[in-house]
């Protein structure tokens, strides 16, 4: 982990400046990016693509209407017909001489993402834990070489079993289900949450569940209440990287889902097709795409702090 | 209170041999110490009477119920761990209150129960503490809280006092006695110092090696030794031990040890080949200028009002204690005299002591 060995008796005023100034210097490089997408979402479409760069411009809610909308051009005369705009986003689209025609699908592109990512996650760490729990504190015939064969999975490239998981899917009937998603993501999460959570249970001394036995709880309860709370850091750590994992795929989710199941990443880039090189809309669905994650980071990060270092500040 | 009663114990470990044919019994309300070297079994039995280990062969009775293969759960024991085992996500008041708050105990009950206890222990101002920031020995006292909220059959502690340092072990030594004479609770004790073992034990057990050597009461052990390893186990300094140069016969009444002949307590044994060994503890040899050994001064320690005198001889280099009134210098020449009713003959193949007249 990141050396930061400094005592507080030792930083002088200088050095705490300069290790400063390096922080926020590199959080402005690291957030440039980010910045620029949100502050897209906001712009018009010409201001989006000015030369050169706009820092400063009016904002407006297109992209949002846009993200959200499907729309169809008119002529000023039938839309003059329509009477006056029933709603503000209304105005915001007939000043571009276009009227909405109904709400796009990226509401349910967004929902697909919430109940795979999530509910791969969540399988992936519920059944890490148990497997992990088995692992660390049973024997297990042939422990090392399941371990072994657990992380083996992650040793190919995702390219390499493509086609057979696509054949899979449509011998299954699982392509494009939301069921099919989560089984596939909870697979690939699966070796790192294994690995990742026994390392945490490993750590966590066997005198406690003894303890507890001796006291009159079953070996279950004396994992509900003295090894699960002890592990909530690293579940959180381990949840965090499966959600970004499940979260973040593009590859098999272009794959493998078209129509009802689609996730959000692949349908992102197809909102440039419609109608001209729309980036307001982009960039806004990249900006609530973000939040999700973000969110779920800022949570648990107090857990996720502990959780990276791997238990090395116990006791 | 119960009787805890084991009967031909054994366990092994693979190949290894963790425990060997183990079979005593622990009266009820006794304060009962095993005590041995690391790896010696000691703590391993301890975890079969408490069922954190399942043994090989044997019985395990408490109160005449056979527990052998019963769960931890059910044996209705509390255990003391040698790092405390404290729930670091609970508080001090949740900790100690762990094993109430599983069946169906009134929520009342619990809080005056933990209460209770707390005073007892002297930690009610910590009760709503978090255990992290608690000093050793207030650990020590939620750890024993934990053990003592229930009423167990039995108290198993390993090695509780191993964490703390050499100060607060002697406080803590003497509060854990108190609590024992208070609760009259049956207490196995587990611990390698034989000082603990001396000053807290109705009874110490002697292991080594997976096996029972000796069980008595401290007295017992020190002064009469069943074997040579125990000799030297207990007691600090340890015993003087003295290569006898011939075979002892039975029925004599003195040894030859280089040349010089001791008397010794008579036989009621033999030793047949001359690997035998005159034990002699250290306030058992006398300074005095007619005696048998002759030896020179290696060192002297002051200890108050005694002294430690380090002889060096032609059988070794012995311990002597004598009181501060003499006075003996480095690399002087000194006569040693024995105290014959006191001393010990081992057998040195089996290691075992002797039957004498002064011991049967």
């Amino acid at each position: 982990m990141s050396a930061s060995a400094q005592k507080p008796g030792q930083a002088t005023p200088l050095g705490k400046f300069l290790a400063g100034s390096a922080v926020v210097l590199y959080a402005l490089v690291a957030m440039i990016p980010l910045i620029w997408i949100l502050a897209t979402g906001f712009k018009s479409p010409p201001d989006s693509i000015s030369y050169p760069p706009k820092v400063f411009f009016e904002p407006t809610l297109e992209g949002y209407v846009n993200l959200f909308t499907t729309r169809s051009r008119q002529t000023p005369e039938y839309i003059e017909s329509l009477g006056p705009p029933k709603s503000w986003y209304e105005e915001l689209v007939r000043k571009r001489n276009m009227v909405i025609s109904g709400p796009s699908r990226f509401a349910d592109r967004y929902w697909n993402s919430i109940v795979i990512g999530f509910g791969s996650t969540f399988l992936a760490v519920f059944l890490g834990t148990l497997a992990a729990y088995g692992f660390s504190r049973f024997r297990v015939p042939l422990k090392d070489d399941l371990l072994f064969f657990i992380l083996s999975t992650r040793m190919m490239p995702p390219v390499a079993v493509a086609i057979p998981i696509f054949l899979m899917f449509r011998q299954l009937g699982l392509s494009d289900t939301a069921a099919g998603m989560i089984l596939l993501y909870t697979a690939v999460n699966l070796s790192l949450s294994v690995w990742l959570l026994k390392g945490f249970v490993d750590e966590i001394p066997r005198e406690y569940e003894e303890a507890a036995v001796v006291d009159g709880y079953s070996r279950l309860q004396a994992f509900w209440k003295v090894v699960l709370p002890q592990m909530r850091a690293g579940i959180a750590a381990t949840a965090i990287f499966c959600l970004i994992f499940a979260w973040n795929e593009y590859a098999f989710a272009l794959l493998l889902t078209s129509g009802t199941a689609q996730t959000a990443p692949p349908f992102i880039p197809i909102i440039i097709g419609e109608g001209g090189l729309d980036w307001p809309a982009v960039a806004a669905g990249t900006t609530l795409f973000l939040l999700p994650v973000v969110v779920f980071t800022v949570l648990l990060r107090n857990q996720l702090l502990r959780g990276i270092t791997f238990g090395a500040v116990r006791k | 209170m119960a009787e805890i009663k084991l009967q031909n114990l054994q366990k092994h470990f693979g190949e290894f041999v963790a425990v060997r044919d183990i079979d005593f019994t622990v009266r009820d309300g006794e304060f009962f110490v095993m005590l041995g070297p690391s790896g010696c079994g000691k703590t391993t039995t301890l975890r079969m009477i408490a069922g954190l280990e399942l043994p090989t062969s044997g019985q395990i009775l408490i109160d005449g119920e056979d527990v052998t293969w019963k769960r931890a759960s059910q044996r209705n024991i509390a255990f003391v761990f040698q790092l405390f085992a404290l729930y670091p996500h609970m508080t001090v008041r949740r900790n100690v209150s762990f094993p109430l708050r599983l069946a169906g105990v009134p929520r009342r009950e619990v809080r005056e129960k933990t209460e209770e206890i707390a005073r007892l222990l002297r930690i009610e101002h910590l009760l709503d503490r978090g255990v992290g920031g608690l000093s050793a020995g207030d650990r020590q006292r939620v750890a024993l809280g934990r053990a003592i909220i229930r009423r167990a059959k039995a108290f198993l502690m390993d090695e509780p006092l191993g964490a703390l340092d050499a100060e607060f072990r002697d406080v803590m030594c003497e509060e854990l006695r108190l609590l024992h004479d208070r609760l009259k609770s049956t207490t196995v004790y587990v611990t390698h110092d034989q000082v603990e073992a001396m000053a807290m034990a109705d009874r110490i057990c002697v292991m080594n090696h997976a096996e029972v050597l000796q069980i008595g009461a401290p007295g017992e052990v020190y002064s009469r030794p069943a074997t040579k390893f125990v000799a030297g186990f207990i007691g600090s300094p340890s015993m003087n031990f003295l290569p006898i140069a011939d075979a002892v016969s039975c029925g004599a009444s003195s040894v030859i040890v280089q040349g010089s002949e001791i008397p010794v307590p008579e036989t009621a044994e033999s030793i047949a080949h001359p690997r035998g060994f005159l034990g002699a503890r250290a306030e058992h040899i006398k300074l005095s200028d007619g005696g048998a050994l002759r030896g020179t001064v290696f060192g002297v320690e002051y200890m108050g009002a005694r002294q430690l005198v380090t002889v060096d001889t032609a059988a070794g280099r012995l311990k002597v204690r004598a009181p501060n009134t003499v006075r003996v210098k480095d690399g002087e020449s000194v006569g040693l005299e024995f105290m014959t009713d006191h001393l010990s003959l081992f057998d040195g193949d089996t290691d075992k002591a002797l039957k004498t007249r002064a011991r049967q």
